[in-house]
């Protein structure tokens, strides 16, 4: 029975990134797949919270898969995620597949423009990609 | 010299309240300029990233909360370092019902009008403790 189990959910954990501009791509990218592109199949684990000590949100990293989201090379999320629950099932590093697509990255940490978006649907489908991965392996 | 003042939001992802308190912040910083305000990821707290903690350690940290859960004061506080101010932006939300974002990342008009507020709420903090009030 064991080897039939298939996750029913996977646990998206975006970096904070306040001081870069990658930081707020995460979180747009995030929040596609988990309200537009994989709403039934991924919840957000939300990073500050799993950080200061909840356990609901560290013992759901445990149990599920989960694809770490950071903007730059100082991976904090995958980083805490291997710290406190255990290694993610995927490390998605914004900087990394913007530079390999050849997408340029967001100009503001405030404000994206309409010019951001392919690099929102980007990351949100990369993301995705890796979603399908997990949810049909198990 | 002159300590700046760190501001930090707890960036919470699954709510309003997360996006509002960063944007505050942002309009902040972009106020009062980044020789005397700033901000950094909050996460790298959690690293041991020693530029981040440094700058953490060697001015006045405020933070700013989506909700009672204090989420960023307590990251702040695990580095042993004690916050001068902790704001909370649900106490803005209570103070101004009649304004309610339209998404979590997408604020809207009502979303920015509670921004502002916070941004004013932040500034006077800023002033009270640069006139050394504790």
């Amino acid at each position: 029975m064991l080897d039939q189990f298939k996750p029913l959910k996977v646990g998206i954990i975006p970096c904070n990134g306040e001081e870069i501009c990658e930081g707020t791509l995460t979180r747009f990218a995030c929040r596609k797949v988990l309200d537009s592109l994989r709403p039934g199949d991924t919840v957000t684990i939300c990073l500050p919270l799993f950080i200061a000590g909840d356990k609901g949100e560290q013992n759901f990293a445990k149990t599920f898969p989960t694809i770490t989201v950071d903007g730059g090379e100082k991976r904090c999320s995958q980083k805490s995620t291997e710290r406190l629950s255990g290694r993610p099932r995927y490390a998605v590093v914004i900087s990394e597949l913007l530079k390999e697509k050849g997408v340029e990255p967001p100009s503001s940490r405030r404000k994206l423009t309409a010019q951001d978006q392919t690099a929102i649907d980007l990351v949100a489908e990369d993301i995705v990609k890796k979603v399908d991965e997990i949810l049909e392996k198990g | 010299m002159k300590k700046k003042m760190v501001i930090l939001p707890c960036s919470v992802i699954g709510k309003a309240y997360g996006e509002m308190g960063r944007q505050a912040i942002y309009e902040l910083i972009e106020d009062l300029g980044e020789e005397q305000a700033t901000t950094t990821c909050l996460a790298r707290l959690m690293i041991d990233d020693p530029e981040t903690k440094g700058l953490v350690h060697e001015n006045l940290v405020i933070t700013v909360d989506g909700c009672a859960r204090d989420c960023a004061r307590k990251n702040v506080e695990f580095t042993g370092k004690t916050v001068s101010s902790a704001l909370r932006v649900i106490d803005v939300f209570k103070d101004n019902r009649d304004l309610k974002p339209e998404g979590i990342l997408e604020l809207g008009e009502p979303g920015f009008k509670l921004v502002h507020h916070l941004a004013r709420k932040l500034r006077e903090e800023v002033d009270r403790l640069n006139r050394g009030e504790a």
